[in-house]
């Protein structure tokens, strides 16, 4: 019985109740992501006293970063498609590189986030820069979630019970990760690409 | 406490053998209660806190109208009446009525489509859990003296600290949050559910109305939660980090709350309504014992309802200075949204039109939410005509409104379940007379309350005003508005009384027999009350109202005449061995770390540290949970007609998923 | 990695490795091209270049890493819903609040 019939036997549909599950709450996020980057866009342009967004943004940095994260959606594609084969160990080293990549990612943004706080941007400073930092806040949270996520998977690997017959659980992780990945690509062209006010 | 968390210690788990988490085994009296999956017993939970909440609810609504009885009320000060509102308001939405709705919608839905229990049995539990747990927070603010006081829609800046110091804004944006948990975590789950665990044969399109109308409240909570969910937060970190994203000061607009609110707030109102809808068109056909008149109508009005009420939410704002386009095109799309209302009005007037009556309580009950409803819908068609609604915005006219339609729509469709479906879950009917009593009652103390507050509106009494000076003409429909709200008291009160009686009644009697009503959908093949397992064996269905098709056909002229008694159709509820998801201690545990995060974030974060522990203990030890207990009182038997009701959680919301997969070995 | 293996074993209608890493170099180029913008001027099409390339990205992301294309429509409808309904609510905040016009 391969993995997928295992998990499908017995629903209406035929789609497993568990992926169904993530898909559901993805779409519940994109209304949470909608309403907090629309936050950020009413206040970009209410920079108060303290710096402007187009002042302060770092581009080549940031792009980077981009990057590194939009790269660690094609390892974990890897990982499942990996573990779809029944290859353990192929499956276990993606894992370990998509975490890696999301670490830095999230290293990137405490960098990020410190260097703006020296150039006078603290979360206080404006409604821009509270918009800001609750935004990429958010996304890095979920970035973070996603680690542990990914982590607690290489963790089960290493006990032997990541196995083929449970490649779904890789599958619904990834459709997490990805996500997390999408909501960048829009927040990196929009909130970084997208010409800011200067001051 | 640190003892208790130490024994869960997430490492211990990871590294002993899996099984180390046995499932609780049950033991009878309240471990059941707080270890149960069973979708029957959440479903009463629920109907239990809630109607304890609208006690709570319900004593707020009398000191309101103790105070506005005579002018220059002395009652209660102007702060505490802010406090007592307030609470009032989200006592009355988030913990009676949605709760109400959650109630029916657990117990009823698997059954209505023939499945075992939801998608997600611990997940069903977890949501409760965790709604009781926000719903004791918000309460708790009473202990401390510090009550929301800024209205149940909290439009910023006033709730910022500057104008809110207390904690009591604080214990609004937490507590909502956490109900809002409760309430993404079941709407996935009932969505799931319905997409994946009908019976075979159960299309779409052979549901009962009510499915329908809790399918589409779940997808309008699954979409509209995130929004306010995002209000809240932002709210949350103007209050204690100090940004600024209400702040005018700072040149932010404060707006922006009063359009995340709303486009929260419109389609919430519908979350709050259709529920009832859809009690009311199954109560209807019952007892008109005609099928629903436009079946189809009646489902595509309620898909209508919940795609238009995520288009309207400005014209809560007409008076908010959001410009004439804005406020144009809002009141288009206002006046269009009562198309699809009126489509079910006149169906639900279709469906009893030359049908053979039967006025017991539930039906009058259902009756009553179509009467009353009306009015409370023409209100509102009335303002939905923004120079209109420029004169009644923040007036009595409204509250009357709003009450109409949430008293006289929602809660009467919620009573008029009550009756209907008593048998189905307790095995016993619930007095017929007293149930008149309470029928008339409320209905004729509600339009005594409520009725007169349009006119107070209309002469320009606003709302939220803790007392008035005599002379304005306010004085005579206040004192009546009081009298009122005492005759609903009674009414309520005679429905206690008719819950105790019928239960002293009953004791020692055999339950119900099956079918007390001539009905027509899935719940009823499974006998009074309904046994653990729900159904012997999965029902094969052909056709809308399969039950009512069973005992009943046509014969050559047309006459309807009966092919099978209900006894003879119904099961005996008697299998053995049917595979059930066991109990599981961990979303009652969950649940409980998050008030305590809450807390921590008010007073003092250490005490979001065992708030944190038990969320992320709770986690991993459900996660490592064997999936079924084999010892359980239903264990692996043979697994006869299996449809996949049994447990397959995943968690999805954030926690390690991975792990799952690891337990199921 | 032994990409072109990968086929045999997998389930039939999922993409090979070596198909996902071609994504993935179109993904990067098409990033490379969004990241030039901010060092090229090029004039009033930069904003809908952008709109595009975001587009783009997103729909392979989601249509071949995420597997909304081999998969049940109704992941896509839940997904899609989501999008439709977020994008359309928060366009009309946005408008109300003049954001287009620069407000």
């Amino acid at each position: 019985m391969s993995s997928e019939a295992h998990a499908v036997h017995d629903t209406t549909t035929g789609i497993s109740n568990n992926k169904l599950l993530m898909w559901a709450f993805l779409g519940s996020e994109c209304l949470l992501f909608g309403g907090l980057i629309s936050a950020y866009l009413v206040n970009r342009s209410r920079f108060h006293t303290g710096p402007a967004p187009g002042d302060i943004f770092d581009i080549p940095f940031t792009s980077v970063s981009s990057f590194v994260l939009l790269m660690s959606s094609l390892t974990m594609v890897l990982a499942l498609s990996a573990i779809q084969r029944g290859d353990v160990r192929n499956n276990r080293i993606w894992l370990l590189a998509t975490a890696l990549l999301g670490s830095l990612f999230i290293g990137g943004q405490v960098y990020e986030f410190t260097t703006f706080l020296r150039e006078g941007l603290g979360y206080t400073t404006s409604p821009f820069s509270s918009a800001f930092f609750t935004l990429t806040g958010f996304h890095g949270v979920h970035v973070s979630v996603g680690i542990v996520m990914l982590m607690s998977l290489v963790i089960s690997s290493y006990r032997g019970t990541l196995t083929k017959k449970n490649s779904e659980t890789v599958e619904i992780v990834g459709l997490y990760w990805h996500f997390v990945d999408v909501v960048w690509i829009f927040i990196f062209t929009v909130i970084y690409l997208v010409p800011s006010p200067t001051s | 406490m640190s003892e208790s968390v130490a024994e869960l210690n997430p490492n211990g788990a990871a590294t002993q053998p899996l099984g180390a988490y046995s499932r609780p085994k049950g033991g009878g009296g309240w471990r059941d209660w707080v270890t149960t999956v069973d979708h029957k017993k959440i479903g009463i939970l629920y109907g239990a806190t809630a109607l304890f909440f609208f006690v709570v609810g319900g004593f707020e609504a009398l000191l309101i109208r103790l105070q506005l009885a005579t002018p220059n009320g002395t009652v209660v000060g102007a702060d505490l009446y802010n406090q007592i509102y307030t609470m009032h308001g989200i006592t009355m939405v988030f913990m009676v009525i949605m709760p109400l709705a959650a109630a029916f919608a657990n117990y009823l839905l698997p059954l209505q489509i023939g499945a075992r229990d939801v998608a997600f049995p611990r997940f069903n539990a977890l949501s409760f859990w965790i709604f009781l747990a926000g719903g004791l927070f918000l309460n708790f603010s009473w202990l401390v003296g510090d009550a929301p006081d800024g209205g149940w829609f909290a439009y910023s800046p006033n709730t910022g600290v500057t104008f809110s110091p207390g904690h009591g804004m604080d214990f609004y944006a937490i507590g909502l949050q956490i109900v809002g948990i409760a309430s993404l975590i079941s709407a996935m789950n009932l969505i799931i559910t319905v997409l994946n665990m009908r019976a075979p044969g159960m299309t779409l399109f052979k549901m009962p109305v009510f499915t329908w109308m809790i399918l589409v409240v779940q997808f309008l909570l699954l979409f509209a939660v995130p929004v306010i969910t995002v209000a809240l937060f932002l709210l949350v970190f103007d209050r204690n980090f100090g940004s600024h994203f209400f702040n005018p000061e700072m040149g932010a607009d404060p707006l922006l709350w009063q359009h995340l609110f709303w486009i929260f707030g419109h389609p919430e109102v519908y979350i709050l309504i259709l529920p009832s809808f859809g009690i009311v068109s199954e109560v209807i056909p019952t007892f008109s014992r005609k099928p629903i008149f436009g079946y189809e109508f009646m489902v595509f009005s309620g898909i209508a309802i919940g795609f238009m009420g995520w288009g309207v939410w400005a014209h809560h704002m007409f008076v908010s200075g959001i410009g004439p386009i804005s406020v144009g095109a809002f009141t288009l799309s206002t006046m269009f949204i009562a198309v699809p209302t009126g489509v079910k009005i006149l169906n639900w007037m279709a469906t009893m039109w030359g049908g053979k009556l039967r006025f017991n309580s539930a039906m009058l009950f259902a009756t009553g939410v179509v009467s009353m409803f009306t009015v409370g819908g023409l209100s509102g068609v009335t303002h939905a005509l923004s120079p209109v609604d420029t004169q009644q915005t923040d007036t009595y006219y409204i509250v009357a409104h709003f009450h109409y339609v949430i008293f006289g729509g929602a809660l009467l469709g919620f009573f008029a379940g009550f009756y209907f479906w008593w048998p189905k879950v307790f095995g016993h009917k619930l007095g017929e007379t007293l149930g008149k009593w309470n029928f008339w009652t409320m209905l004729v103390g509600f339009n005594l309350a409520f009725g007169p507050m349009h006119i107070l509106g209309l002469n320009g009494m606003s709302r939220r005003i803790d007392t008035y000076s005599p002379g304005f003409g306010f004085d005579f429909w206040n004192l009546f508005a009081t009298i009122g709200v005492f005759v609903v008291t009674l009414g309520v009160m005679f429905f206690v009384i008719n819950v105790i009686l019928s239960a002293r009644r009953a004791r020692g009697l055999p339950p119900e027999p099956p079918d007390p009503w001539d009905a027509r959908s899935l719940e009823w093949f499974s006998p009074n009350p309904t046994p653990v397992h729900n159904f012997d064996e999965v029902i094969e269905v052909s056709s809308l109202d399969e039950f009512w098709h069973r005992k009943w056909t046509t014969d050559e002229d047309g006459r309807v005449v009966r092919k099978a008694t209900a006894a003879e159709v119904c099961q005996a509820g008697d299998a053995e061995g049917v595979h059930l998801p066991s109990p599981s201690y961990w979303p009652v545990v969950l649940a409980a770390g998050l008030p305590l995060i809450g807390l921590g974030l008010l007073y003092n974060l250490w005490i979001c540290v065992p708030g944190t522990l038990l969320v992320l203990v709770s986690t991993y030890a459900w996660v490592f949970e064997p999936p079924d207990d084999p010892d359980g009182p239903f264990g692996h038997g043979h697994d006869e007609g299996d449809d996949g009701s049994h447990d397959e959680d995943v968690p999805g919301d954030g926690s390690p998923a991975g792990q799952e997969a690891g337990s199921v070995e | 990695m032994s990409t072109e293996a990968a086929a045999t074993n997998t389930d039939h209608e999922h993409p090979t490795d070596a198909k996902y890493v071609q994504i993935a170099i179109l993904l990067a180029v098409i990033t490379a091209a969004e990241v030039s913008t901010y060092f090229v001027d090029i004039g009033p099409v930069l904003i809908p270049a952008l709109m595009v390339m975001m587009v783009v990205k997103f729909f392979y992301v989601a249509a071949w890493f995420m597997h909304l294309r081999f998969d049940s429509v109704l992941f896509t409808r839940f997904f899609v819903t989501g999008l439709i309904l977020a994008t359309a609510v928060y366009c009309i905040v946005l408008t109300v609040f003049e954001f287009w016009t620069g407000g």
